[in-house]
């Protein structure tokens, strides 16, 4: 018997022009008390200005069992990090 | 010490700090009661949700004790009201004494209180006193989101299954009786609001009906004709279930007055 709510992640922005970060999850009957509800878990002490749910099924998620193959590649490419440039003081941290 | 404004010196002080207690009580006695699901409600994310709604009166509280303490000018402060007087002093609604019952009572309750809370507090926005117009802007916006949510859950709960429809109803016809004595008015209600304080309790009651019968139906719930009405709370004259919230909520400062953290 599913009389379990079903599971939600929760995405907040702190502040304008910042992404949406994953900041847990939660559950919720539907969309709309999931939001409700994770502006009263995540939001108590003022994080955010904005709030996406989205049902963790909805997810779709690499296999770890894959990590080797899907990441391990890209260890050895050293040549695809902009690390050759001389950054301006003035620049500020990138 | 206060700046006394045009208003003030018109108005029965009195009067003032009277009106100021009830929005106090109010906050403060249902704010406890709230407490009381802390770690008990069905569900994590409604446990905070409460907690939360619960903490919001609380932090109100202070500040409307804290100008009647201002006002009445013997120097109580919020904490003094609230932990030292009894319950023949208390002012707030019936409604918000009554004891927590399931969920859905509660639920209830706070969808019948929240829906005259944020009428008022709206109304006090445009107070002729300029610190509870203060403290009616801050605190309508929190009463805006307890409104929204305990509503939402009425209509959920009350066209839910026929278990929760049952519960529902039963809860409404239960607590109705205690909801007329938001809109009475008491002797000092017309000189507050002859002089732009506060409305007159009354005159929310149209705007309250609507908002209410309208999530009612919603929620295919039956709203109750209005008959008897309890009343009393305003004048200090409370049913027993105060006695024993106000020996859990002072017991402290009661056993160890001037405790501090």
């Amino acid at each position: 018997m599913s009389s379990e709510w079903p599971l939600w992640e929760v995405f907040i922005r702190g502040q304008h022009g910042l992404n949406h970060r994953h900041v847990g999850s939660l559950h919720a009957p539907d969309a709309e008390m999931a939001i409700n509800n994770a502006r009263d878990v995540y939001t108590r002490r003022n994080e955010g200005v904005s709030i996406w749910v989205v049902r963790s099924s909805d997810i779709v998620a690499s296999a770890p069992s894959e990590k080797g193959p899907l990441f391990e590649p890209s260890n050895s490419k050293v040549y695809r990090h902009p690390t050759f440039f001389d950054i301006p003081d003035e620049v500020g941290h990138m | 010490m206060a700046s006394a404004t045009a208003t003030e010196a018109a108005v029965d002080r009195a009067a003032v700090f009277e009106f100021l207690l009830s929005m106090g009580d109010n906050a403060l006695i249902l704010g406890h009661r709230l407490s009381e699901w802390c770690g008990h409600a069905p569900a994590l994310e409604e446990d905070i949700a409460l907690a939360n709604t619960a903490l919001d009166l609380i932090g109100q509280t202070q500040l409307w004790l804290g100008l009647a303490g201002e006002i009445e000018g013997k120097g109580r402060s919020a904490d003094d009201l609230a932990h030292h007087r009894d319950a023949l002093e208390f002012r707030n609604l019936l409604l918000t004494e009554r004891p927590n019952g399931d969920y859905g009572k509660t639920v209830m309750r706070q969808f019948l209180f929240d829906a005259w809370h944020y009428l008022c507090l709206t109304a006090l926005r445009d107070s002729s006193e300029t610190r509870i117009a203060a403290i009616a802007e801050k605190a309508s916006k929190e009463a805006s989101y307890h409104l929204e949510r305990s509503r939402d859950l009425v209509i959920r709960l009350g066209d839910g299954t026929a278990e929760s429809h049952t519960r529902m109803q039963a809860a409404l016809d239960d607590l109705w009786p205690y909801t007329g004595e938001m809109f009475m008015n008491e002797a000092s209600d017309a000189e507050l609001a002859a002089a732009g304080v506060a409305p007159q309790p009354a005159s929310l009651k149209n705007g309250w009906d609507a908002l209410v019968a309208e999530a009612l139906a919603e929620a295919t719930l039956k709203k109750p004709v209005d008959g008897y009405m309890h009343k009393g709370g305003k004048r200090g004259v409370h049913t027993e279930h105060l006695g024993y919230v106000l020996a859990e909520l002072q017991f402290l400062q009661r056993a160890y007055p001037g405790a501090t953290w």
